[in-house]
């Protein structure tokens, strides 16, 4: 923290020494010491709680985007669920299961013979399921998202399943394409990303219909 | 075709940026003034704030600030579950918490573990969100330290450490921080200190969602280059990234600062056509990197791929295929490591040019700090390649670069890649580490040499299925990190004093232009041709044999 010129004819093994002191020098150990903590209290404890006490005052984003069916939480709009029977919109595979307390993709690699299996598998099993030509399959359907928790499919997929659901619940084909328009995102942000139908919000609607 | 308006927008959104954030980085570098916040912080750390150090001072303060650092950050994380919050969270056994310590103080973030299963909001907060904030405020103290020297005429000072990591703290990543946390939280991204809550999901199967202190943790996670998730699936997780938009915002962080330091470079060395022509090179090289990858995801080269119609696998439908590439990117360009989509999953040329990105030396534009102070190392040893050429005493901004110089830039081009290359070659052959490679033949060598590439870049960023959480590869990785970090550092600090004392004489008839689109040119070649010579056999063995295969 002094000005100093560095001396002449000092041998190299004197400047590290001398390196070594300016490390451990007790001044300049204690400022750093004082400095971590200041740091600690500032920007690991108050700059974190003031951020929960502006969240508090958008109390539905930050905790989580919760969405409730007949008054009880469901889950969250943004966090995909895993589905079970016919009656209801299926999401992308997930490498997790869907638990949202172990996010995570595949981490398989573009030429793996497992990955190639595993999207042929999906690729049938999806067009049994909907009737249709295996090829007609889209790739958000056979592929595992990056989080294992995308609550998102393309709009390609969504239209594949309107006529099963429709049918497994007894409704008109265009209430449910009514609802799967509804669950829509409207034009892609400024063109980054893609137009997607919310799978989670989806069902949610349809549950609330009973 | 309607994709490349977002990039537009995100290019466009980054040229208004670095006016403004260049000129608050050169005054925070060079300004004569302290807030009465920044006095205050003088006054309990105990340092004269006008007081100047030498380069050993100056080296030795930031060794000391980061070894504490990492002595510190070690035990919050081995106290993770005496600490409030801790909601359960299993913790770390020492070697995890050392290595995550050093790869969060050398601004790496490498993540061997699940964040939502290892550690509670105060660990992540009071533990990591502050080093995200140093060690971001380290490496641009550092890059401060050279643009002043260049600046200098005769000087044997470099300034002073605690006054640069406070200004950058206070002037700068701070607020930016916390507007953009708030931005996250209304985007959707969660800032609660509520327990993980468990609800019955829409069509019967349980659910718990988890809570804690994301928003903030998130912005200066991107802002600082840091890139380390609160969650395992980092910004892929819809509760750190929930939206396209938040998912611009997010790019737009990790690359402000690092395309905002050429400017302040110009500014400080008192021509802005400086800061240009290094600010053309860092951008020519990202867009590059940019474009072959957005090419790559959507030509779906591979079996995965073309079995599947889409390269889709470990990537969001909300981003989709150009979002999810611009990203990667813009995350193995800046150094952040932060994903939107598993790279492990990206086409082999995809992955490859992941790959040689962080190759480049973290330059494109590089960390905060990190890539300016990468790229001027590249300068000058164009300056003095060209100089060889021409048969002249090479020299850039009036400072004549001699042998000590010389020397100094030497060892930061061949630090990095020994570092690199020893520990991929470890892994590949002592079994011990080599158990951390889970994925067959050639790509199971990409991963290898993509975590070595990361760690000794301090990127941060995985092929995930390169498990590192074994003791052998988390002393080995934590080495590199380490050593990655603080061998560059120290000798930039060491080139640094030299060319302080310099005296900086006025161009003549035979100096080089470096303020030109000819010098631009002549950067991005060193850097590329440097790259090559030194990965493309290493790169042969994994990622071209499997893009090729």
């Amino acid at each position: 923290m002094t000005t100093t010129t560095r001396p002449t004819g000092r041998s190299s093994a004197g400047r590290l020494g001398a390196s070594f002191r300016a490390t451990a020098h007790p001044r300049t150990v204690g400022a750093a010491l004082r400095m971590l903590l200041v740091a600690t209290v500032v920007l690991g404890i108050l700059y974190p709680l003031a951020g929960v006490a502006v969240g508090a005052l958008m109390p539905a984003r930050a905790a989580g985007s919760l969405i409730e069916v007949d008054g009880t939480a469901v889950g969250s709009s943004l966090i995909g669920q895993a589905v079970e029977g016919d009656a209801w919109f299926h999401g992308r595979p997930s490498a997790v299961d869907n638990d949202a307390m172990a996010s995570g993709g595949s981490n398989a690699g573009p030429n793996s013979p497992d990955l190639v299996a595993a999207i042929e598998e999906r690729r049938a099993e999806v067009a049994a399921r909907e009737g249709v030509d295996p090829a007609s399959v889209p790739a958000d359907a056979v592929t595992a998202s990056a989080s294992g928790l995308d609550p998102h499919i393309s709009a390609a997929y969504a239209a594949l399943q309107v006529e099963r659901v429709a049918r497994e619940r007894g409704l008109e084909v265009e209430e449910v394409e009514a609802l799967v328009a509804e669950a829509t995102s409207g034009e892609p942000w400024l063109a980054l990303g893609d137009a997607t139908v919310n799978v989670t919000v989806l069902n949610a609607s349809l549950a609330a219909l009973g | 075709m309607t994709d490349l308006i977002g990039v537009a927008v995100l290019v466009g959104l980054l040229a208004l940026l670095q006016w403004p954030l260049g000129t608050l980085l050169a005054r925070a570098a060079t300004s004569t003034r302290h807030l009465r916040v920044e006095r205050a912080v003088y006054r309990v750390v105990g340092v004269a704030p006008d007081a100047q150090q030498s380069t050993r001072s100056y080296a030795g303060a930031v060794v000391a600030f980061s070894t504490l650092g990492v002595v510190l950050l070690t035990a919050i994380l081995l106290m993770n579950r005496a600490l409030p919050f801790s909601e359960g969270t299993a913790g770390m056994g020492f070697a995890g918490a050392l290595s995550t310590a050093i790869s969060f103080v050398t601004n790496t973030n490498w993540q061997w573990y699940s964040g939502e299963v290892a550690l509670g909001y105060t660990a992540q907060a009071a533990g990591l969100t502050v080093q995200n904030f140093l060690s971001a405020a380290v490496g641009i103290a550092v890059a401060f330290v050279l643009v002043r020297a260049l600046a200098a005429h005769r000087s044997a000072t470099l300034g002073n450490f605690w006054v640069d990591i406070t200004r950058i703290t206070v002037r700068v990543l701070l607020p930016i921080a916390a507007v953009s946390a708030v931005l996250l939280i209304a985007g959707g991204v969660i800032q609660t200190l509520a327990d993980p809550t468990t609800v019955t999901g829409v069509t019967g199967a349980a659910q718990t969602l988890p809570g804690g202190p994301v928003a903030t943790q998130e912005a200066i996670k991107q802002l600082g280059t840091n890139g380390g998730g609160f969650f395992n699936a980092n910004a892929a997780h819809p509760f750190e990234n929930p939206t396209a938009w938040t998912n611009l915002l997010s790019m737009v962080l990790m690359l402000a600062i690092p395309f905002s330091l050429p400017r302040a470079l110009g500014l400080i060395l008192g021509n802005r056509r400086q800061g240009y022509a290094v600010l053309g090179a860092m951008t020519t090289l990202w867009v590059a990197s940019a474009g072959l990858l957005i090419w790559a995801e959507h030509a779906a080269g591979g079996l995965a791929p073309t079995a599947a119609g889409a390269a889709l696998e470990g990537k969001e439908t909300r981003f989709g295929l150009t979002a999810s590439a611009l990203y990667a990117a813009s995350t193995t360009g800046t150094s952040t490591g932060s994903v939107n989509a598993m790279h492990d999953s990206l086409t082999a040329p995809g992955g490859l040019i992941a790959s040689a990105s962080m190759g480049l030396g973290e330059i494109a534009p590089g960390g905060v700090g990190s890539g300016l102070y990468g790229m001027l190392v590249i300068a000058i040893l164009a300056v003095f390649l060209a100089g060889l050429m021409v048969g002249r005493t090479p020299e850039i901004y009036g400072k004549r670069i001699r042998a000590a110089a010389m020397t100094r830039v030497a060892l930061y081009t061949v630090a990095t890649p020994v570092l690199v290359l020893a520990g991929f070659a470890a892994t590949m052959a002592i079994p011990s580490l080599h158990s951390a490679v889970t994925q067959d033949g050639a790509h199971g060598v990409s991963s290898a040499l993509y975590a070595y590439l990361s760690a000794g870049n301090n990127n941060g960023s995985a092929f995930g299925s390169f498990d590192s959480s074994g003791t052998p590869q988390l002393l080995l990785m934590g080495a590199v990190m380490l050593l990655g970090r603080f061998l560059p550092m120290l000798l930039v600090i060491s080139l640094a004093g030299v060319l302080a004392r310099e005296p900086r004489v006025p161009a003549g008839a035979g100096t080089m232009r470096t303020d030109g689109p000819l010098f631009t040119v002549l950067l991005v070649g060193v850097a590329v041709v440097v790259a090559l010579l030194t990965y493309a056999p290493a790169l042969a063995l994994g990622p071209i044999a499997e893009s090729l295969a």
